[in-house]
């Protein structure tokens, strides 16, 4: 358990919850990043506040960095996304693009992610969100387990 | 309009540096360390990194605060509604939605958050990943009755 980084984790958690509260008690949204993301596309009016959403996300996550190099155990490695497993035998790029439209696909007609039901949705007591929380959770621990990705 | 006024665009600013900087902070922006945490297999071993419980519990908390402070008010700071999701049908669209999802992240490690604030790195194969979940969310939104009304509608069919 090197790896295990239960105060950076909870200081994170704990700032990832304040975001929420901030864009819910502020402009009544929920801080669902594949919803956030995916309806930058049309038919969305409310396009603007999106894009500033985003900028921002990946401005502080750049200043982060440049502050804290070395955060947790280790520091962060996010140069590596990960490779497929050698058993598989397929190219990187094809398992991202996969991996990419299945998370696009299912966050879209699932209505939410990690952050819109995980977070927002619990917080909310939301059955839905506990549900799909339940089943994205079981199914991608199953999905690293038939996989061997790790 | 609401959502043109400076303070609704601050709030949208600030939203997005929180999660940006606790996206960081908590290391989910580390698509191995979110795997090692779905890695249940590595329990018996004591391999197991069960961080990011650490991470979502916290972050729970302190919207649930946030979500019972909005239920004794009218309206948010700078809008006239709370836009709280209202379709409550626990459908296969929800399940069958999260399922797929679940594929996508145990085979990556990166949801949606990580992936946006994962540009800040620019790692190999990153826009592939993106575009495809762009175009993969474009493809869901071909399939489903756009608008919360249709949505209702639907729902109350």
């Amino acid at each position: 358990m090197d790896s295990f980084t239960p105060l950076t984790a909870t200081l994170g958690g704990l700032l990832i919850g304040l975001a929420s509260a901030v864009l819910w008690l502020g402009n009544g949204r929920i801080a669902g990043i594949s919803g956030i993301f995916g309806q930058l596309l049309p038919p969305a009016q409310t396009v603007v506040w999106r894009i500033v959403f985003i900028l921002s996300l990946v401005g502080a996550t750049a200043l982060a960095a440049l502050a804290f190099p070395q955060i947790g155990v280790g520091g962060v490695e996010p140069a590596i996304l990960v490779t497929p497993p050698a058993a598989w035998s397929l190219p990187a790029p094809v398992w991202l693009i996969v991996a990419g439209l299945l998370t696009g696909f299912g966050t879209k007609v699932g209505n939410g992610c990690t952050s819109g039901h995980g977070v927002c949705g619990l917080a909310r007591l939301s059955l839905r969100s506990l549900v799909a929380v339940i089943v994205f959770f079981g199914v991608a621990i199953l999905t690293v387990t038939v996989t061997g990705i790790v | 309009m609401a959502v043109l006024r400076l303070p609704y665009l601050a709030t949208a600013a600030l939203s997005g540096a929180l999660f940006g900087f606790g996206l960081y902070v908590s290391q989910m922006v580390d698509p191995l360390k979110v795997l090692r945490f779905l890695d249940f297999t590595a329990i018996p071993s004591g391999r197991w990194d069960p961080s990011l419980a650490f991470v979502i519990v916290p972050a729970i908390f302190v919207m649930f605060i946030a979500v019972r402070i909005s239920r004794r008010r009218a309206n948010p700071l700078f809008d006239t509604d709370f836009h709280e999701p209202e379709y409550k049908r626990i459908d296969r669209r929800l399940v069958g939605g999260a399922a797929m999802f679940g594929v996508g992240w145990g085979m990556s490690g990166i949801c949606p958050g990580p992936a946006i604030s994962l540009i800040a790195f620019q790692p190999d194969g990153l826009w592939l990943f993106i575009a495809a979940m762009l175009i993969g969310s474009l493809a869901g939104s071909l399939i489903l009755p756009s608008g919360h009304r249709r949505r209702l509608a639907d729902a109350a069919s």
